[in-house]
């Protein structure tokens, strides 16, 4: 199992991949929309492309309770156990 | 009489010939082919295995964030607005002193962003629908270029996308003409764009024996008027003009190029892609864009043709320019298209924007691979650079596209400011 920290630097890099945050922005107390202004495209996008990197499923109506990055952290982990 | 006159005050340009105006407009001067071998993969089982792609990658111009966001026909769009926006002086967004509210748009584009369309259909056929991008609507819907150029210059007076295959682009410098002429905006960002080298698009218009297969002699495929031109060239790029009241560029001392003088619209209403033979459409556009500049058929000292280089085309255009300028028009005619390719939505906005340098430096550049000229055409083509005279000039770009459209557009170096020789 991966850390903590390893999921967040993974989620980190597709962050800044889709978005342009900087990966080192990206810590589990941010916001994704306050905090990082990660527009809902882009959220859909990073969803996906964490399924695809973690080999989860997120669905869409669990997709959008992960506010901040330590969420979305947090299912993956659950996720992935 | 008194009429709000317009005029140029900002190019950008990104094509086959070079990332910008000026290497654009040196490539023509210099007689300079765009047109190369795809070395793509999947060129190799087509028919047709040559294209004129951009001579920069607009993705590696732009942010790579804002890249991947856009369709490339969107990529080639903002480059070559943004660097027409800065030609014209103005800053962007923040530091734009234009009111908003009177800035308008119109970017057109012949196919839009069907490169999307395939490759988001390809994902959702390997991997589900999930797989999708949540950006390919707004990626590939024809309004995409246009409506990224209001984002990023703040542009509120109306964005407009008209889409009339390869006569698009004139069509929006048409309706930019308007816009100002109406009172509806000060100030208009016009032109084309396109980018489908794909092999889709390719093997349609090869199917439709639309396109020249000199596969083995790319830079001497698009031969406007030789005996033996065979079709059309794909090209991808765009041009973008931004366009001012006289007042509004006078009273912000903007350097100007010329005046757009006017534009005439018709439909052949003859056949969905082959012209009607008889050019009376085709004239007619060019006299009703007379008529618009108030200028006389003996005024106009260039023509810019559309000709793409196909056998019919190419000829029914000479008839209808002398139709409409007069049997003895002393016009100089060139096709650029020769050099750049087809830029089919783009093609029109490329051709306006060479048309008026060609008048702003009294330069016409040539049209290149007319070894063997079709006989009897009646019209002086520049086989190489010719110049034009002192004095107050006034030239002509046509656009044609499947669906019977012609766009004639006619500029003038009135007004001009700066640089002018």
């Amino acid at each position: 199992m991966p850390t903590t920290e390893e999921v967040r630097a993974d989620l980190a890099e597709i962050v800044n991949e889709v978005a342009g945050v900087p990966a080192d922005d990206v810590q589990l107390d941010k916001s994704f929309t306050d905090d990082l202004d990660v527009d809902s495209l882009s959220m859909v996008e990073i969803i996906y492309a964490a399924e695809e990197k973690f080999g989860v499923s997120i669905p869409d109506e669990e997709a959008k309770n992960l506010k901040t990055v330590g969420d979305a952290v947090a299912y993956i982990e659950r996720a992935a156990a | 009489m008194s009429r709000i006159r317009v005029v140029v005050t900002g190019l950008g340009a990104t094509t086959p010939l070079g990332g910008d105006v000026a290497s654009t407009w040196d490539g023509l001067l210099a007689g300079k082919s765009g047109v190369r071998k795809i070395e793509a993969d999947w060129a190799t089982d087509l028919p047709v295995q040559i294209a004129a792609q951009a001579a920069v990658d607009p993705a590696e111009i732009l942010e790579r964030v804002e890249a991947r966001r856009l369709d490339r026909s969107a990529q080639l769009a903002v480059v070559a607005a943004l660097e027409a926006w800065q030609d014209a002086g103005y800053g962007l967004r923040e530091e734009n002193p234009v009111d908003r509210e009177r800035l308008g748009v119109a970017i057109a584009t012949g196919i839009g962003g069907m490169v999307t369309l395939l490759s988001n259909w390809d994902i959702q056929k390997e991997k589900g629908a999930r797989r999708v991008s949540p950006l390919a609507i707004p990626m590939l819907m024809a309004n995409a270029s246009a409506a990224n150029v209001s984002l990023r210059l703040g542009a509120r007076a109306g964005v407009h996308t008209p889409v009339s295959a390869c006569a698009s682009s004139n069509e929006s410098i048409s309706l930019g003409l308007d816009m100002l002429r109406l009172g509806r905006a000060d100030v208009a960002v016009v032109g084309g764009t396109e980018g489908v080298i794909h092999p889709l698009p390719i093997a349609s218009f090869a199917q439709m024996q639309a396109m020249s297969r000199r596969n083995d002699e790319p830079e001497r495929a698009s031969r406007p008027w030789d005996v033996d031109r065979d079709g059309f060239v794909l090209a991808e790029g765009a041009a973008i003009l931004v366009i001012e009241t006289l007042e509004h560029a006078r009273a912000r001392g903007a350097r100007i190029y010329g005046e757009l003088a006017g534009a005439g619209i018709t439909a052949d209403a003859h056949d969905m892609v082959q012209p009607d033979p008889t050019g009376a459409s085709q004239a007619l556009a060019m006299t009703k864009a007379l008529r618009e500049s108030e200028l006389a058929p003996g005024d106009i000292v260039h023509v810019n043709a559309h000709a793409t280089s196909t056998p019919q085309g190419d000829v029914t255009e000479a008839g209808s320019i002398r139709q409409s300028l007069g049997e003895h028009t002393e016009a100089i005619v060139t096709a650029t298209k020769s050099m750049t390719g087809h830029l089919l939505g783009g093609a029109g906005a490329l051709e306006s924007l060479s048309t008026l340098l060609a008048l702003y430096h009294r330069t016409v550049p040539p049209t290149i691979n007319l070894d063997n000229p079709e006989p009897d055409l009646g019209i002086d083509i520049a086989s190489k650079v010719r110049d034009l005279p002192s004095g107050d000039l006034a030239g002509i770009n046509n656009s044609f596209g499947f669906g019977g459209h012609n766009v004639a557009v006619a500029f003038t170096n009135a007004y001009a400011t700066g640089g002018s020789t």
